[in-house]
């Protein structure tokens, strides 16, 4: 409230200027709230925008944190698009990764969360267990664990070995180890499962006793109703789990030791960009490679908002 | 075409309460039935019994004849208005009434023929490519009528259809429900809490009450003979005037209340009660006058509102014992704030309850006749 008036008295009707006097004044009175908000400013300005900054100069740079950096132009942007292996091979796993675990994930979000939608007693407590995944999964401990369930000697293959499979170390074989990190993704369904609910709670149940009245199979209740109103949720789960996805780390740094290994498989692009920048200290470098990530990204938030116009239903 | 509904000791019980309570009722092929009642009182619960979008917990469902408890919506030839439209946001008005006919595999031109046949009807030939954010509530409303016609059931349900438009388009919607009504010739049950609306559109109500069935008549015999005190109040608008009174005689030829410690003759009206019983009075507003001719005396009162509405005049009236008296009077009446009037009413046309809320007197000759 404070603010809007003083905004009003800062910029009066009509358009004129304010005098530098009255914007004090207003400052003055909004004092008490930018005092509120200092810690998220200085968090914001301290920590996000000017590292930001910094990093997107440096991305033109050579700097190895011992000497200052040096200007190279848009040499290592070059490099990156021209000459680096690596990094091709790092988009590789990680737009795999991309395109296998977010579909995944958000169909069994929807599976569970529509199971849950069905009014089971006990909801809250279930729902609380399912969502705990989500906020474990990325710890360096659930990673961890992870790594000895899918060990050789594992859980998983002891499971195996009781139906007489002699299944391979998962996660130091190269045609597996991706697919360990999905499971990991995908288990860590919570997040996106909570918000279809939330999603399946908003479609009126008149819709359905509409249909059913209609002879609509529940089959076709799925199809031509629940999923065309839960577009808007999907595809904000669909955008936030797919740069989660660009953005993923700590499971494939933990499962492979840091390496990204074996042989790449697991190279995602953060772990890359983390051995360039913290392995072989090219901080310019690992810059260039972080804001790559950031325009692949915004390219990718573009085209889904693009595309949204056509698959997306808003009600108003 | 048109079809009989048949409820037999029909009960809804969720976990150990009982909300519907054994109601039998019959509705007739071709009948407009309107289930009114005050909130809570099962209307919903009752028309959603027999859409099949309940389950019946006791008691019969027939449809002209068959058991119909366990059979699926789907397969009761039913088609249903809901309150909130329930019109499907993400289709165009064309795909929400094709929607049923698809289901049901029509081909695409008997559809595409249905369709188009159904939005001359509702007039909403021009709104077919938008999607329903794009219409009024009016026009939604045409076109969840549409999407119940175009399956062409055998019984339509509405629930509470018009409660969400305004008070001008209500009462345009509820002239074209009757004119459908009359040209379709199908059995409808139509359920609202709006007594008005329920005696301009039904060929019978069915009154509820916590679960039960209060009365079952034409809108006539409902406003003119209701049988408890719940349905006296509850139809007829403005609401019936109820005063505490004492059966000071009672006999063939008529009866002598007190009310408000004055003894009121009524000639004509036979009143089941021994003198002494408690009872209560109940008189319509429409059928008090002001002045001192033109039925039996009720007694003075003090005018505390006047509301002038041209063709009639609504007062708002104290007498000395303090009971409230509302008459609707001759719109063209000449009534200020504070006058001191007296109201007189035609004994034929009160009514009489005892302690229970029965009625207990009948006209000698009853007021529909008399007016004929």
């Amino acid at each position: 409230m404070t603010s809007q008036t003083s905004l009003g008295a800062a910029v009066p009707a009509g358009g004129r200027i304010a005098s530098p006097g009255r914007i004090r004044r207003a400052l003055g009175r909004n004092a008490p709230g930018y005092l509120f908000l200092l810690p998220w400013l200085l968090g914001f300005f301290g920590l996000t925008l000017g590292p930001a900054i910094a990093s997107l100069w440096l991305s033109f740079t050579n700097y190895d944190l011992l000497q200052s950096p040096t200007f190279v132009g848009t040499a290592n942007y070059v490099r990156i698009a021209t000459a680096d292996p690596k990094f091709a091979a790092a988009m590789k796993v990680t737009f795999l990764y991309v395109v296998l675990s977010v579909p995944l994930k958000l169909a069994f979000a929807l599976l569970v969360a529509m199971a849950f939608n069905r009014g089971i007693r006990g909801l809250p407590l279930y729902r609380a267990i399912f969502y705990l995944p989500s906020l474990l999964g990325t710890s360096v401990a659930i990673a961890v664990l992870w790594r000895q369930l899918f060990a050789a000697d594992g859980l998983v293959n002891a499971a195996l070995a009781n139906f007489g499979i002699i299944g391979p170390s998962w996660i130091s074989n190269p045609n597996y180890s991706l697919y360990t990190l999905v499971i990991l993704s995908v288990w860590q369904f919570g997040s996106p499962m909570i918000i279809f609910l939330a999603g399946l709670r908003q479609i009126p149940t008149d819709m359905y006793e509409a249909a059913s009245l209609d002879g609509a199979s529940k089959t076709r209740q799925f199809f031509k109703i629940t999923l065309p109103l839960l577009t808007p949720v999907i595809f904000f789960n669909f955008v936030i789990q797919t740069i989660d996805a660009f953005k993923a780390f700590t499971p494939a740094f933990i499962i492979s030791e840091g390496t990204g290994g074996p042989i790449n498989s697991t190279l995602f692009y953060t772990l890359y960009l983390y051995q360039e920048a913290f392995g072989f200290f090219r901080m310019g470098y690992a810059s260039a490679l972080a804001w790559v990530l950031v325009v692949i990204i915004a390219i990718f938030t573009a085209f889904s908002f693009l595309s949204a116009r056509y698959w997306v239903h808003y009600d108003d | 075409m048109a079809t009989t509904i048949v409820l037999n000791k029909i009960l809804k019980r969720y976990g150990s309460a009982e909300v519907i309570h054994g109601i039998d009722l019959k509705i007739e092929p071709g009948e407009f039935t309107v289930f009114v009642g005050p909130s809570g009182c099962g209307k919903s619960t009752l028309l959603r019994m027999i859409a099949g979008l309940e389950a019946i917990s006791g008691g019969d469902l027939l449809i002209d004849g068959e058991r119909m408890n366990d059979v699926a919506a789907s397969k009761r030839g039913i088609a249903m208005v809901f309150q909130s439209y329930a019109l499907y946001p993400h289709m165009s008005v064309y795909k929400n009434l094709a929607f049923g006919l698809e289901t049901a595999g029509y081909k695409k031109a008997e559809i595409d023929r249905r369709v188009r046949d159904v939005a001359k009807i509702l007039k909403i030939e021009d709104y077919l490519q938008r999607k329903p954010k794009a219409l009024s509530g009016g026009q939604r409303q045409r076109v969840a009528i549409g999407r119940a016609i175009v399956r062409e059931p055998k019984i339509f349900l509405f629930d509470e259809p018009l409660s969400n438009l305004d008070a001008e388009l209500r009462v345009a919607m509820r002239v074209e429900i009757a004119k459908l009504h009359q040209e379709l010739g199908n059995t409808m049950i139509y359920v609202t809490h709006d007594q008005v609306e329920a005696m301009t559109m039904a060929d019978k109500i069915v009154v509820l009450k916590d679960g039960n069935v209060m009365q079952v008549g034409a809108p006539l015999d409902l406003y003119n003979r209701p049988a408890t005190q719940f349905v006296a109040g509850f139809i007829g608008s403005p609401k019936m005037n109820f005063i505490a009174a004492t059966v000071e005689s009672a006999d063939e030829r008529g009866a002598v209340l007190s009310i408000a410690g004055r003894s009121v003759r009524l000639p004509g009206l036979k009143v089941a009660a021994a003198p002494g019983a408690a009872v209560t009075f109940g008189v319509r507003p429409e059928h008090l006058t002001v002045g001192a001719e033109g039925g039996e005396r009720l007694g003075e009162v003090t005018v505390q509102l006047v509301e002038h509405l041209g063709g009639e005049t609504v007062l708002y009236t104290v007498n000395h014992a303090g009971d409230t008296l509302n008459a609707s009077v001759d719109g063209q009446l000449k009534v200020s704030h504070g006058e001191r009037v007296t109201l007189m009413v035609d004994p034929l046309v009160c009514h009489v309850f005892d302690a229970n809320g029965r009625a207990i007197a009948t006209p000698a000759i009853p007021a529909a006749q008399r007016v004929a």
